[in-house]
């Protein structure tokens, strides 16, 4: 604990990565640990284990933004089911780590205080929209963390800084706790420097809660025991549209990771899933529309920000275009627009239905495949304000992240192999729902023949 | 009261009711009435940043008890939510029920025959209460609000009436009908001046044979007098505005029970756009016929058929009796009364002190054991105890519990029946010796004579039956 | 066949979305959704009669609870998040119409 919070004091500043720094709950905790083992006591599977949380996670007591200005100052008066679950396990909370504002972008770039660089090359975005919680991790400042993915923003901020990042299956995690951004798509999943520390971080947050009524009503899976299973015998679709368009240096790491996982005994297929070009657009559709509802909460009435008017509704008006950045203000927009009478079934009514079709395709994927290798990003990390200009730029950034978060499907990156200037690139791994203990396995191959622990 | 002559009122009524759940629809705060401000609050149902819905297997059994009641279909059915801002809404939508509600079509008749169709039944959670402060405590001249979440989150049933009502009267009985119906399931306690059930009506007139004239929706009927009152009101409104050429504007009008009318609520340009789209918080409720069956067992008689029960024990009924039994199942109180008649009390006695003596005394029913009552009403009809006497047992019976025969005693009521009495007659005829003999020579119009006198000897504790039998006796 | 984003539809979008935008805001916001609705048209143009909506991922069905109480949170810590309150109540400008 000490070590992180050195690593902390000194690296924050230049790298922004933690919003608040929990000093006194780091040193609670790790009291508690230790009392435990003067007992005797089950310490817990993260016992003594420094963690970084993202600022969506609710914790009682601690400030927490989801990068917003609107809840500056806010503390919850409850925590997240995850964040009671890792704490339970022993682990010790360093703190609340930078994002996108409400989670809506993929560079950490929205977020109301400031970017977060990449400690691999601080003139870089550290990805997004789980930027800090990334950044926590490969800056040594914490061994784990906890960010959330609703359309790539753990995996693909795991691939720009070298990390193994896990989408879990829609609803083994639950999500209470998690402030909402896309209902049907959040999923809060693990940070980790290699395959196994994400699996067990993985094991301790999964698993039913009453909480929760889109969790699955399963105990937490075994995931930690599967990770050397190897995968020989089984079949991995290289899709071609989860890599088309990548610059060339990433489609090489992917068609490297397939030469290794045929020689740890594989067998790849190649597939083409074509009705995945039209993920981008149903989750731009879907997406906005759910965060639109989600987010009309914050109306200056009962927490965070208020600037007073008139009268009430002036005064939701006036907190909202104050509380609120460009990029959330936008989402907002589009996803009122999406529902609005008239244009429900032409764009909402349209998505629901594309989700449909995603979802067929990947069951016929996986017909033929148990598991799926991409590409997780387009490129290695990218310059900062490099791509704040163009919003479909950004966009398109989570083309390949995307489609697994319409699904409900399990999808892991995996740090392989290095473009230009060492700059890291994640390849990416999905399988269908609930098959996350293959999906490390796989993962786990990838990572010995990258030479990695 | 029908509309002026020539024209016809078309009415449907919406009535929004609160289930008598021990928690609220989404949360396990508790739902209660008359708590302390944003005391039964939580994250839930506060709409705090990360909470998320679980929906109250009650209130589902409830609102499929409803269902069953008013013979509706109950099917698959989503959750939706309903986009709009309004500070007693914690999250800026409500949770409610769209395309797919739990029970859609269905009736309700009516008693004086007459058949009232339901569009839909369907679940929804209740807002927030929020007061105003300057002003007349109305929302226009407000200069503040103030907003307790403690009602936010209330499991709601929303009931939607095809528009078949035709006057003030028959919607009148159909929200007393409906209200009793909800009672009766357990659902509700129909607390209309406790906000536990709401109605809303919408109105509109034509000439009959016309199409559907432009509907107001009428809202703040507190109880069913402003219901009929209301109704009457803006029929004749809108007949006289198209009488007088104009036309009668699509809005919504708040009715003031004091003034007597209703007047336009602050019309926005445009409809309210509520964005409905499926919950995603939320899973599909698909009621097996097991879990449908459990409910549909479970349910008792409703007041139709009650009533329909109490009248067959009742021969020849007489008007204020047929008023008694309608009290008598609208406050749940059949059981006294077909448990009395059974052990041979008169049917209009028992229906007399339910209607009367329980209905005063409604608050404290748990109380009063179907046995006592009995023993209580056979007591008076034997003889032991006089009118006054029964009712005194039957209050003191409600306020503490307790055996019939004991009370009676420790009242000194049953002593009045036997030596004091005698002590009593022999006394009076000693002072009345012209009118005991013209009593022995047979007027029998006399014992009402001596009965006023003993009553007033003993301030209305005899019995007169056994002031009679001592007369006799004494002959 | 969706038509393409006026001003006036952003402008009305903005109202129900209780968000004020500048006319420079406006501008930008219109032209910026307007492109990625553009991509959106790929889907408005698809034809999916018969295609049903997907309600949860993995079919899961009536998720209730049972009618018991849980502890409701302290009205101090409730109140203590307010901007303002007053009685023990949260207290708002004044509002302006009845609910809908």
């Amino acid at each position: 604990m000490a070590t992180s919070l050195a690593a902390i004091r000194a690296k924050n500043d230049e790298l922004n990565v933690f919003l608040f720094i929990d000093e006194e709950g780091a040193i609670d905790a790790a009291r508690r640990v230790d009392e435990r083992v003067t007992r005797g006591e089950d310490v817990g599977a993260l016992a003594g284990v420094p963690i970084a949380l993202k600022d969506n996670l609710c914790q009682t007591g601690v400030p927490t933004t989801a990068g917003s200005k609107i809840l500056n100052g806010w503390r919850p008066p409850y925590s997240a089911t995850v964040v009671e679950r890792v704490l339970g396990a022993g682990a010790v909370p360093m703190g609340k780590t930078n994002m996108d504002e409400f989670a809506m972008g993929s560079s950490t770039e929205t977020s109301a205080f400031g970017p977060t660089r990449n400690p691999l090359n601080v003139e870089r975005v550290p990805g997004g929209s789980s930027g800090g919680s990334a950044s926590a991790v490969a800056a040594d400042m914490t061994p784990i963390s906890l960010g959330s993915d609703t359309g790539g923003s753990i995996r693909q901020p795991a691939a720009l800084c070298g990390l193994v990042g896990v989408k879990p299956t829609y609803g083994l995690v639950s999500r209470y706790g998690l402030i909402a951004f896309a209902s049907s798509l959040d999923q809060i999943g693990p940070f980790a420097k290699n395959v196994a520390d994400a699996a067990a971080l993985l094991e301790v947050i999964a698993g039913h809660d009453p909480m929760d009524s889109t969790s699955l009503p399963e105990p937490s899976p075994s995931l930690l025991a599967h990770v050397n299973d190897g995968i020989a015998g089984a079949r991995v679709g290289l899709v071609r549209e989860l890599f088309d368009g990548a610059d060339d240096e990433v489609v090489a790491e992917v068609e490297r990771a397939a030469s290794a996982l045929r020689d740890a005994g594989a067998t790849i297929v190649e597939l083409s899933v074509p009705e995945l070009h039209l993920g981008l657009s149903a989750y731009y559709l879907i997406a906005p529309a759910e965060a639109s509802s989600n987010l009309a909460r914050y109306d200056g009435v009962r927490y965070g920000l208020r600037v007073d008017a008139e009268d009430v509704a002036a005064m939701n008006e006036a907190t909202r275009t104050a509380g609120f950045g460009a990029e959330v203000k936008r989402r907002i927009m589009l996803g009122t627009y999406a529902l609005s009478a008239g244009y429900y079934d032409a764009y909402y009514g349209q998505a629901l239905k594309v989700r449909t079709q995603l979802i067929d395709a990947f069951r016929r994927a996986y017909r033929v495949a148990d598991v799926l290798l991409g590409a997780t990003a387009p490129s290695v990390a990218f310059a900062l304000g490099e791509k704040t200009a163009d919003p479909m730029a950004m966009y398109l950034s989570d083309v390949f992240t995307i489609p697994t978060n319409l699904a409900g499907d399990a999808a892991i990156s995996v740090p392989f192999g290095t473009g230009h200037d060492g700059l890291p690139i994640g390849v990416q791994l999905l399988g269908p729902g609930r098959s996350e203990a293959g999906l490390f396995a796989a993962a786990r191959v990838l990572e010995l023949a990258d030479g990695r622990s | 009261m029908t509309v002026r002559d020539g024209w016809e009122m078309v009415v449907g009524l919406e009535v929004h009711t609160e289930l008598k759940t021990t928690t609220k629809m989404f949360c396990g705060c508790a739902n209660e009435f008359g708590s302390e401000p944003n005391t039964n609050v939580c994250p839930v149902c506060l709409g705090l940043p990360g909470s998320l819905p679980v929906l109250n297997v009650r209130a589902v059994d409830l609102a499929m008890a409803i269902g069953f009641a008013l013979h509706s279909t109950i099917a698959f059915s989503t959750f939706h939510r309903k986009n709009y801002f309004y500070p007693d809404m914690p999250k800026d939508f409500q949770i409610s029920q769209y395309d797919l509600p739990i029970n859609s079509g269905g009736y309700l008749d009516l008693p004086d025959g007459s058949r009232v169709t339901i569009e839909r039944a369907h679940l929804e959670e209740d807002t927030g209460k929020s007061t105003h402060l300057g002003g007349s405590g109305r929302i226009h001249g407000a200069d503040r609000s103030l907003v307790d979440y403690n009602r936010s989150g209330v499991p709601l049933v929303e009931i939607v009436s095809g528009p078949d009502i035709r006057s003030s009267a028959q919607a009148r009985a159909y929200a007393s009908e409906l209200r009793g119906i909800l009672i009766a399931t357990g659902a509700s306690d129909g607390r209309m001046e406790e906000g536990s059930m709401r109605i809303d009506a919408n109105v509109s007139v034509r000439k009959p044979g016309d199409p559907l004239g432009t509907r107001c929706e009428i809202k703040n009927l507190n109880s069913l007098r402003s219901l009929q009152r209301a109704i009457d009101f803006e029929a004749l409104r809108q007949v006289d505005l198209i009488e007088g050429g104009a036309r009668v504007r699509q809005e919504t009008r708040h009715w003031d029970e004091n003034l007597g009318e209703t007047s336009t609520m602050r019309t926005k340009e445009e409809a309210e756009d509520y964005r409905y789209f499926r919950e995603p918080d939320l899973v599909d409720l698909i009621p097996d016929l097991d879990w449908q069956e459990r409910v549909r067992v479970g349910l008792g008689a409703m007041p139709a058929e009650r009533r329909a029960t109490l009248l067959a024990r009742l021969s020849g009924p007489a008007p204020a009796q047929l008023d008694a039994l309608e009290v008598v199942v609208d406050l749940g109180f059949d059981a006294f009364v077909l448990a009395a008649t059974d052990a041979g009390v008169e049917p209009s006695l028992a229906l007399a002190r339910a209607a009367n003596e329980l209905a005063a005394g409604s608050d404290d029913i748990a109380r009063l054991t179907t046995d006592a009552f009995t023993l209580t009403l056979t007591m008076e009809q034997r003889g032991d105890l006089s009118a006054t006497q029964a009712k005194t047992v039957l209050l003191e019976l409600l306020a503490h519990g307790g055996d019939p025969r004991a009370i009676a005693t420790a009242k000194g009521f049953e002593q009045l029946s036997s030596d004091s009495l005698g002590e009593t007659v022999a006394t009076l005829i000693t002072e009345h010796p012209d009118e005991w003999a013209r009593y022995r020579d047979g007027d029998e119009k006399l014992a009402q004579f001596f009965i006023g006198q003993v009553m007033k000897l003993t301030k209305g504790q005899a019995n007169g039956k056994a002031v009679v039998a001592q007369l006799q006796r004494l002959r | 066949m969706a038509s393409p984003l006026r001003r006036e539809d952003v402008a009305k979008v903005a109202k129900l979305a209780r968000l004020s935008l500048s006319e420079a805001e406006l501008d930008e916001f219109t032209a910026q959704l307007g492109q990625v609705l553009e991509h959106a048209n790929d889907i408005a143009a698809l034809d999916l009669d018969g295609v049903v909506a997907t309600a949860h991922p993995f079919g899961l069905i009536n998720v209730v609870r049972a009618d018991v109480l849980r502890p409701s949170l302290s009205r101090d810590d409730v109140l203590a998040m307010a901007p303002d309150a007053q009685d023990g109540r949260f207290a708002v400008p004044r509002i302006l119409g009845e609910a809908p």
